[in-house]
């Protein structure tokens, strides 16, 4: 019950005229930000946080979650309406919510994103004050074999589950997996694949692959089939989501929150994770799976709301242990450090302010309508410009031409992958879990002393690798009983084609 | 029998898309590279290591030359992967690969001149370029938006964000 006091006191202090300002400015900086293309939130936070460094700590903290929030907006503004998603967890989210804006249906899939963020980020929240020791507790009881096991977990059901060809799917991975390879070796210091070029030794920068296989990828594609003639009207529809958008949306906030923060919650947990999960389960449970691939609300309410969680999640092992577990709590902590605040269970008193930057951040609804002109502009100046702010995005990091010769490079490699229809999704999951794949491994055989038993020694990681078998062998044997009606059904058309052509 | 076989064997013969050995070309190259690269990387610097800095991109690098094969054999058998569709694209069309071919000009364009001339002046001819190239006819307005674009991008990663994108030949006017 003490949580609780402390919740009502967060309350009174956030709450005061002057920070509910400064939380909207936060959010409204956030927004503008986190909408360019191929920026997403770390990005976003990194970038806008010696802003908050002319204001009193308080205010500070209170603007910059405000950021926060606004960039992970931001993002998934972007996701929905130019198919660039910023960071890895809003992948998924381009995924159906491109093709919704693609079927005229943007409104409803940023009014799903924004209000599946909101509940997410409302209850993740709630569940931190509530839960946030105990969460801990278990999380850091959770091992390096059992973080290598979910890893692995994840790398089998990208790749086996979304798609249709599994020969494409895994031929993605690899590819992923290759670029992620690039780097200094992180045990012995040897540099891998970095064809003798220093500025490779750190690895290729996500924000780059993203924004070359996502947004340069896309526009090369376009421009090579581009409708010379006006295409038909995009349907506006309507404004706001129906009653029946409403329906199949609150399900999936609600399954995509649970998955969300017990995930971000988890060291090295993050928010992909959770976002597959959902997406899959979402498909998996949708009374409309043929509408998946094309658009479905779900695939875009459930991620969204994962994604958020996940963000709330994040925040038990940073405050309570001082551990980022992804990007954006890294620049976090930073901000945190340089405030002076030593992350720690004394923080938990100020962490309800949050709810109320949250809150403000629904007031960015209006602004998004602007926004939402962008998918009226002629084609070629949309396209021109996603190619533009593709390259500034990916300039900017670190401003060397070298990125932009990767950005090409990697655009090639994404117009190739669209022409042969390989998945986009596995190459880019291939490139974040790779490195932390084998970092997992190796660590885990140091601690066991290389003993290659000691990877199945905690539970968590035994239980992770039965349901990774399950997931590879039910659909195999689904599909042999599958098979045996198929040949009995061509025996058949051939005895009938026999018969025809005798006769 | 024979006469009900043929026009099977034809069907199967045009939806063969030969195009996709690049595909197979790429993913033997990539893992040739990533087997030669690892063989020259030292191991046993630690016995509590026995995977090494090599095990991972030899794995890597096999599987991607096994999946080049499987996919060199399912290529004459008509395995076809699914080009991506959009609203904006127009799949009957057989591929306006010279488009793609002055875009991708444009872009090495750009890594060489960004440094000397300068984000705003490259910016400039990437945006209106692009556009041009895409089909605008507004060729004025084209590189008027691009102008407009690339001294707003540099005036607020300068100001607003302290980043200081290349000023090149316009130094000391910017």
């Amino acid at each position: 019950m003490e949580n609780i006091d402390w919740l009502i006191q967060g309350f009174e202090q956030a709450a005061t005229p002057m920070n509910l300002l400064y939380a909207v400015i936060g959010v409204l900086l956030g927004t503008a930000v986190g909408v360019l293309p191929g920026i997403g939130p770390a990005m976003t936070v990194a970038l806008l946080l010696p802003i908050t460094y002319n204001v009193s700590p308080s205010a500070a903290f209170i603007m910059f979650a405000g950021i926060f929030y606004g960039g992970m907006y931001g993002g998934s503004t972007t996701s929905i309406l130019l198919n660039t998603p910023g960071e890895s967890s809003s992948v998924i989210t381009a995924i159906e919510g491109n093709k919704m804006a693609k079927a005229g249906r943007a409104a409803q899939a940023l009014a799903t994103a924004a209000i599946g963020s909101f509940v997410a980020g409302t209850i993740g929240t709630a569940l931190l004050v509530l839960f946030a020791p105990a969460v801990s507790r278990f999380a850091v009881t959770l091992g390096a074999p059992s973080y290598l096991a979910i890893m692995l977990f994840a790398l089998v059901a990208v790749t086996a589950v979304l798609g249709s060809s599994k020969l494409r799917g895994a031929i993605s991975l690899v590819l992923g997996l290759a670029i992620g390879i690039v780097g200094i070796d992180f045990l012995t210091g040897q540099p891998r694949a970095t064809f003798g070029i220093p500025q490779l030794s750190d690895g290729i920068d996500i924000v780059v692959i993203a924004v070359a296989i996502f947004a340069l990828g896309e526009a090369l594609w376009v421009a090579a089939h581009l409708r010379r003639r006006p295409a038909q009207v995009i349907p506006v529809g309507r404004p706001w989501m129906g009653k029946d958008d409403w329906k199949r949306s609150w399900k999936p906030w609600l399954r995509g929150t649970a998955y969300g923060f017990p995930f971000g919650a988890l060291p090295a947990g993050g928010a992909e994770l959770p976002t597959f999960l959902s997406y899959i389960t979402e498909k998996k449970l949708s009374k409309h799976p043929e509408e998946f691939g094309k658009g479905a609300i779900e695939g875009v309410a459930g991620p969204e709301a994962a994604n958020n969680a996940s963000a709330a999640g994040t925040l038990v092992p940073m405050l309570s242990l001082g551990l980022p577990t992804n990007a954006t709590a890294a620049v976090m902590l930073t901000a945190f450090v340089s405030y002076g605040i030593q992350p720690g269970p004394t923080l938990f008193d100020k962490e309800p302010l949050l709810i109320w930057t949250l809150i403000a951040s629904l007031f960015i609804g209006n602004f998004l309508l602007l926004v939402l002109k962008l998918l009226r502009t002629p084609r070629p100046y949309l396209y021109a410009g996603i190619l533009f702010f593709a390259t500034l995005g990916a300039f900017a990091v670190n401003v060397q031409p070298l990125d932009l010769a990767l950005l090409l490079v990697f655009g090639l490699l994404g117009l190739m992958m669209r022409r042969f229809g390989l998945p986009v999704l596995p190459l880019i999951i291939g490139v974040i879990l790779g490195p932390r794949i084998e970092r997992q491994l190796r660590q885990s055989l140091q601690l066991g002393a290389g003993d290659w038993g000691s990877l199945f020694t905690e539970p968590v990681a035994i239980v992770t690798y039965v349901l990774m078998a399950v997931l590879l062998i039910v659909p195999l044997v689904l599909k042999l009983m599958h098979r045996d009606e198929e040949t009995l059904l061509i025996v058949e058309d051939d005895k009938d084609q026999r018969e025809k052509a005798q006769a | 029998m024979t006469t009900t076989k043929e026009p099977r064997e034809n069907e199967l013969a045009k939806r063969v898309d030969k195009a996709q050995y690049l595909v197979v070309a790429v993913l033997v190259a990539v893992g040739a590279f990533l087997i030669y690269n690892a063989l020259t990387l030292e191991t046993g610097f630690a016995k509590v290591d026995p995977v090494g800095p090599r095990f991972f991109p030899l794995v890597v690098g096999i599987a991607a030359v096994l999946l080049g094969v499987v996919l060199a054999i399912a290529i004459p058998r008509g395995s076809v992967g699914e080009a991506d569709a959009g609203e904006d694209i127009d799949p009957e069309s057989p591929g306006d690969w010279r488009t793609v071919g002055m875009l991708v000009g444009l872009f090495v364009a750009m890594i060489l001149l960004v440094n000397p001339l300068g984000w705003v002046v490259m910016g400039t001819i990437f945006f209106g370029g692009a556009a041009t190239i895409l089909g605008s006819k507004h060729y004025v307005r084209n590189f008027v938006i691009g102008l407009a674009l690339s001294l707003a991008s540099f005036y607020a990663f300068y100001s607003g964000l302290g980043i200081p994108l290349p000023a090149g030949i316009l130094d000391g006017i910017l």
